[in-house]
């Protein structure tokens, strides 16, 4: 594949370097003292220097054949933009948008950037399934479907403890699919499945609906 | 109309002005503070210190409740970036944006930004200038 990438900072050079022995890759980056580096340990073929957002520059760099660009740049408006361009211009199939700041990662597959990857977001992630923390741990998105797969777990004394699945008050879009108990047994919920204290919920949600579930599952007497 | 504006550089101040002095309710955004120096001392408008990239800025500035939203930075990836926020996530109905590169401005409107290219405007204004005085 041709690969081009805006940015060759830490990401954008460790993501070339790794991609090189495989596919044609090409760097774009403004700073002239790290296209001499990159220059120097990955070959002057790998990188050109220039403003990514640029149309003319983006034309040098062979645009319309990439197969793939990765947006790789601290700065999402940069990123934005790159990919933006890059498919309304060029017609480039798919877009890889590294994001900054974690508020941005709906906005940008709002605005048809393919694939988005927050290393925040990402980290935040690990921290929550590790923490013993009473709330919806995102387990996955569905992108373009404004879907979630959360996990809760039930805590004592809450309100929904003894309760068959049947009687549960969940927000219109959310499903619960998987009840795994204290013991570690998966069970798939039917309307008579009770609920038990420290079970681990598994649902579908609705991004918007996700708080109003959170409170259906795990509001408390205590 | 309560009106949003992103850049409190000349520009942004200009408009500023001009759209209060016509009635409207004006929240003027910019990362730095000393630009609000570019305002009249009688500006009633609110200035608030922040990225207008940033949603959570955005949202206090009243960007929920804004009629209106401008991009006047000197950025155009900031300001497109931004006009899109207002519109998509704001769902703000009149999004202005300035985009100086003539070719991102053709992109950004084609995909239904209102867009301002001052680079292709003033070189218009410089021509006319120009072969007015030779007539």
């Amino acid at each position: 594949m041709f690969i081009v990438v805006a940015g060759a900072g830490k990401v954008g050079y460790h993501l070339a370097r790794a991609l090189v022995a495989d596919h044609e890759v090409l760097l774009i980056e403004l700073d002239p003292a790290r296209v001499d580096f990159v220059s120097q340990e990955l070959g002057s073929e790998v990188i050109m220097q220039g403003d990514a957002c640029d149309a003319a520059t983006m034309e040098r760099a062979g645009m319309e054949r990439a197969d793939l660009i990765v947006a790789a740049t601290g700065d999402d408006d940069d990123n934005l933009t790159f990919c933006q361009i890059a498919k309304a211009k060029f017609a480039v199939p798919r877009a890889v948008a590294r994001i900054n700041n974690p508020q941005n990662e709906e906005l940008f597959s709002k605005l048809g950037i393919d694939a988005t990857v927050s290393a925040t977001n990402l980290i935040l992630a690990h921290i929550e399934q590790e923490l013993p923390w009473q709330g919806l741990i995102p387990l996955l998105t569905l992108r373009g479907r404004g879907l979630e797969i959360v996990e809760v777990r039930v805590p004592q004394g809450g309100l929904i403890v003894g309760r068959q699945v049947r009687d549960l008050l969940l927000p219109q879009g959310s499903l619960l699919c998987l009840v795994i108990d204290a013991e570690g047994t998966p069970r798939l919920p039917t309307p008579d499945t009770r609920i038990h204290a420290d079970d681990v919920l598994v649902a579908v949600t609705n991004i918007e609906t996700e708080e109003a579930l959170r409170t259906a599952l795990t509001a408390s007497t205590l | 109309m309560d009106i949003l504006i992103m850049g409190c550089g000349r520009l942004g101040a200009e408009l500023a002005v001009m759209l209060e002095a016509d009635g409207h309710s004006i929240a003027i955004l910019d990362l730095d503070k000393y630009a609000f120096d570019h305002l009249p001392a009688g500006f009633r408008g609110r200035k608030i210190l922040g990225d207008g990239t940033d949603q959570e800025t955005l949202r206090r500035a009243g960007a929920e409740h804004a009629d209106a939203f401008i991009a006047a930075t000197r950025g155009d990836n900031r300001n497109a970036m931004a006009a899109q926020i207002a519109r998509h996530v704001f769902q703000i109905r009149r999004v202005g944006s300035v985009i100086f590169d003539p070719i991102r401005e053709a992109v950004y409107r084609d995909l239904g930004l209102r867009t301002i290219n001052p680079t292709k405007i003033e070189a218009q204004l410089l021509r006319e200038s120009i072969e007015r005085e030779e007539e």
